[in-house]
């Protein structure tokens, strides 16, 4: 079946089935590989995307869910004013280890930000525990949301 | 397919590491998905004393409150828990003010309209229902008994402003509260059905509403 999807703007056609994952249309049929798979389960996301402005797992979205809603992804967020915000933040303060988990994490911090404007430690802990790091640099991300917060 | 087979090895570690707490608890996941049977009222018709019968009632209606579909989002704290052994919920989640999740992790983040399948892990489905919300403060279940649960639900100060005829409707007709009979693979069922369930509130409000002690 055939699907338009929105996707940073752009229009695409693709014929696929309606529960594959958006994820695997993002990457495979689009081409647009920002996008990363950790679990498959819902359970780190790194596969975290925009839709409707509201941060999903596009690991377990079936792609005729997401059908004619602007999907937003890490390749365009930082044309938001809190995605360049943020990537200019997490640039700042060197975030990035291996950046495995890191689209993800900008993402969920961009959808965050654009929602509460001014978050304490307590508000960004609470958020951010659900994009898991290996590399462990959830200090630094706190701090890059405080700087770009602070950016304003 | 041949792009995703190659993206696995890459992330293995990921997986491997960072999840593995959340993939422990996954394994008390592994589930029965019949619930058994549920009472029906005539069951009860024996108890000659209408207060003893109403108790008796409500105490085979809270089998079904008190399973983990409908308990895990009645907890103690503002966090659900979930699985058959209500572990804390992974990602660790707190309700917010909306009872929806934080702007940023809400419910819907990974929770859709109806349940979602999951290929090739030990967890079959995500569960879900357009009305996915932790149920608010004042209807924490989670430590109670049956009787404080009884209590609570028909307390309006606290069941959010419910009269007992809506009470009725809300377990009968209330399709997050049917959730609970469909909650998608891997995942089991509370006992009986929504209607045999509602059977038991509505006799109960019909025999006073009295409550276990
Ligand atoms: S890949 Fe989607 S949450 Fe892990
Ligand atoms: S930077 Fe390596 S997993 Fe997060």
């Amino acid at each position: 079946m055939t699907y338009d999807l929105l996707v940073n703007g752009k229009k695409y056609v693709v014929d696929v089935d309606g529960d594959i994952p958006l994820l695997w249309v993002l990457r495979d049929t689009i081409g647009l590989t920002g996008t990363k798979f950790g679990c498959g389960i819902a359970m780190c996301g790194a596969c975290t995307v925009q839709v409707d402005g509201v941060p999903v797992r596009s690991c377990v979205v079936p792609v005729a869910e997401a059908a004619a809603k602007p999907i937003t992804t890490i390749e365009a967020i930082g044309e938001t004013a809190e995605g360049a915000r943020v990537q200019k933040a997490w640039l700042d303060i060197d975030v990035v280890q291996c950046g495995y988990c890191q689209s993800g994490q900008i993402m969920s911090a961009t959808a965050f930000l654009a929602a509460n404007p001014s978050p304490t430690d307590e508000d960004i802990d609470a958020v951010m525990a659900g994009n898991i790091c290996r590399c462990g640099t959830y200090p630094r991300i706190r701090a890059a949301i405080k700087l770009a917060a602070a950016g304003r | 397919m041949i792009k995703r087979i190659f993206a696995i090895p890459l992330v293995a570690v990921l997986a491997a590491t960072g999840i593995v707490a959340g993939m422990g608890s996954l394994q008390s996941n592994a589930e029965t998905s019949d619930g058994g049977a549920l009472k029906s009222v005539s069951d009860f018709e024996a108890i000659a004393d209408t207060s003893a019968r109403s108790k008796a009632i409500f105490e085979e209606a809270s089998r079904v409150m008190t399973h983990p579909r409908c308990i895990n989002c009645h907890p103690a704290t503002r966090s659900p828990t979930q699985g058959e052994d209500m572990h804390p919920h992974v990602p660790l989640m707190n309700a917010s003010e909306s009872s929806l999740g934080p702007a940023g992790l809400v419910c819907s983040t990974c929770h859709g309209a109806e349940n979602r399948p999951v290929v090739g892990s030990r967890m079959k489905s995500i569960p879900g229902n357009s009305h996915w919300s932790l149920a608010p403060a004042s209807m924490a279940w989670q430590g109670l008994t049956v009787g404080e649960i009884c209590r609570q639900v028909k307390d309006t100060s606290r069941n959010g402003n419910r009269s007992l005829a809506d009470l009725i409707r809300h377990m009968g007709e209330d399709h997050l509260v049917g959730w609970a009979w469909h909650p998608g693979e891997g995942r089991s069922a509370p006992p009986g059905s929504q209607e045999t369930f509602a059977a038991l509130i509505d006799a109960w409000v019909s025999t006073g509403a009295e409550c276990p002690d």
